[in-house]
């Protein structure tokens, strides 16, 4: 934000404007990811299946995502007879308005994020544990019984996963020291290049916080809360139009966004895998060098994100759907043991290599 | 103000024509065909049509794949009564759309869904092919590329006129064959 200061507004005019500013920004990207994301599934998902994916709309179907979107849009909105309005309507927001805020939380490069924040790991992580609360609201008040036993057993599921997944977090941060976003970043950039980062010596914290982050997103194999073979559409079943659109666009921005925090807290964020950036070499001046390393640390950043998300969705045309409480048993019998065993790991390699 | 209406159509019409979910629903053979039009030999995906819903409020797509009883008929109208608006009908094979062999003799099969729910594209054989599957997809999309977004209520009122029954009561009576009555509510 002190980037931004030298600008000659008074306090009451700039602080609302660099938010709105924040908020178009991350709003229009968001747009664009889920847009992409959705497209990039189904044509992966047809690779998987030695499919071809849609491939009519478009150049090559790059459209396809852009159809669905309009045609949801203009679709009509059916609230049911015996719903609860006010829930029912308040639902899709408020699962949708907190994955939304946490996207400021995330450094893009080494000088912009929306909000930095001395403990923004842990406001990022705990602002994704909200929409649990829409999706039980959209459950109970959509009167179909589908629809809360869907919401029911992500409850059931949100308790299971929340607590490896902090407790992944907590590794980094004794490996850091610091729950800041941007700290834990420059933490990784000790060694200059790739073995800094702090998926060597957490690499167990990496691979719980994957599969509990798996189970965040409401995605195959932990996709009970809406198990098409289940329950018809689980707690969205009775959302139809733009009210379902929100709850699509929240999950795959949810995807999107968890895969960068997994990128920022494990894989070094926006850092470069050889310590020096690309344009460090190039014969230029440092006025235009230095805008040119922060497109590239965003480069950084989108690649890694992206290699975690074609993992998830390599998880998705792989795994089946476990039954519930095989994947309850597996998250409180293995998962979060393993994620307590990998904190005495990350504590003895901190107290015998010393400060890293 | 036409230019407007026009330009709202295009896009309108582009976007809805291109993806058509369908609803998982398949009563009998036929919809063996309609699984198989979803795997790596045919591939609906291209038309983006892969998306099978499980909830009818999400789908537009109704294919009717196979026999209709007359114990299934007031749950067809149900699922289709709880779609959202746009919303197509294929009447996938010749039970869906006349009866098919079941057309003569038989003392519980509805002869055609038409008789129950409007259908926009007709696609006789027993069983189908995949492959006409996807031309009735195709057929159906440049159909809907010809329609105009004002024009919808007329179609609803031209086909509850051709019905036999009342739709829009709370409890009402089907009449599929002349002597048969079954009751069902729609809430
Ligand atoms: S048309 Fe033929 S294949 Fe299709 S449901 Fe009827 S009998 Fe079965």
């Amino acid at each position: 934000m002190n980037y931004f200061n030298i600008s000659y507004f008074p306090d009451y005019v700039y602080i609302p404007l660099y938010y709105l500013i924040g908020f178009i920004v991350v709003a229009v990207l968001m747009l664009f990811v889920v847009l992409f994301l959705v497209l990039l599934e189904r044509k992966l998902l047809g690779f998987f299946t030695v499919r071809v994916g849609p491939n009519r709309v478009g150049f090559h179907g790059a459209l396809q995502t852009v159809a669905d979107a309009i045609k949801l849009l203009f679709k009509e909105d059916i609230i049911p007879l015996k719903a609860d309005k006010l829930l029912f309507t308040l639902s899709p927001i408020l699962v949708f308005a907190p994955i939304m805020t946490v996207w400021a939380y995330i450094p893009f490069n080494g000088f912009f994020a929306v909000q930095n924040s001395v403990v923004g790991s842990l406001i990022f992580l705990s602002l994704l544990s909200f929409p649990i609360l829409g999706i039980l609201f959209a459950g109970i008040s959509s009167a179909n019984k589908y629809s809360l036993l869907g919401s029911l057993r992500a409850c059931a599921q949100t308790l299971c996963y929340e607590l490896p997944i902090f407790i992944s977090l907590l590794s980094v941060v004794i490996l850091s020291g610091s729950l800041d976003l941007n700290d834990i970043v420059s933490a990784q950039s000790i060694n200059n290049n790739c073995f800094g980062w702090f998926i060597i010596p957490s690499l167990l914290g990496f691979i719980t916080f994957y599969i509990s982050s798996v189970a965040m997103m409401n995605r195959v194999p932990f996709d009970f809360p809406e198990a098409e073979s289940e329950f018809v559409g689980g707690y969205h079943t009775e959302y139809s139009g733009m009210k379902f659109a929100m709850f699509f666009l929240a999950e795959y921005a949810s995807m999107f966004i968890l895969c960068a925090f997994m990128a920022t807290i494990f894989l070094g964020g926006f850092l470069s895998p050889f310590g020096k950036y690309i344009s460090d070499f190039l014969p230029l001046s440092d006025l235009i060098k230095t805008p040119l390393i922060f497109i590239e640390q965003f480069f950084w950043l989108i690649l890694k994100t992206m290699v975690l998300v074609v993992a998830v969705i390599w998880t998705r045309a792989t795994l089946p759907r476990l039954r519930i409480d095989r994947s309850l048993e597996f998250f409180w019998k293995l998962i979060l043991p393993l994620s307590i065993l990998n904190i005495f790991i990350v504590c003895l390699i901190k107290l015998f290599m010393g400060a890293r | 103000m036409q230019v407007i209406a026009g330009a709202i159509n295009t896009v309108y019409n582009w976007a809805r024509s291109n993806s058509l979910w369908p609803l998982t629903f398949a009563t009998s053979c036929c919809g063996i065909e309609m699984m198989s039009v979803s795997s790596a030999n045919y591939d609906i995906a291209r038309f983006g049509s892969e998306v099978f819903r499980g909830s009818p409020r999400q789908a537009d797509l109704l294919i009717v794949a196979g026999t209709i009883t007359q114990k299934m008929a007031p749950a067809l109208l149900k699922l289709y009564e709880q779609m959202a608006e746009p919303k197509y009908v294929i009447a996938m094979g010749a039970c869906a759309c006349s009866g098919g062999m079941f057309r003569e003799n038989s003392y519980s099969v509805v002869r055609g869904v038409d008789k129950i729910i409007p259908v926009d594209v007709y696609l006789p054989m027993c069983p189908p092919t995949p492959e006409s599957l996807l031309e009735a997809i195709i057929n159906l999309q440049k159909k809907i590329r010809t329609q105009d977004i004002f024009d919808r209520d007329d179609e609803i009122k031209a086909h509850k006129s051709r019905l036999k029954f009342d739709i829009d009561q709370k409890d009402l009576l089907i009449c599929i064959d002349d002597d048969k009555y079954f009751e069902i509510e729609v809430g």
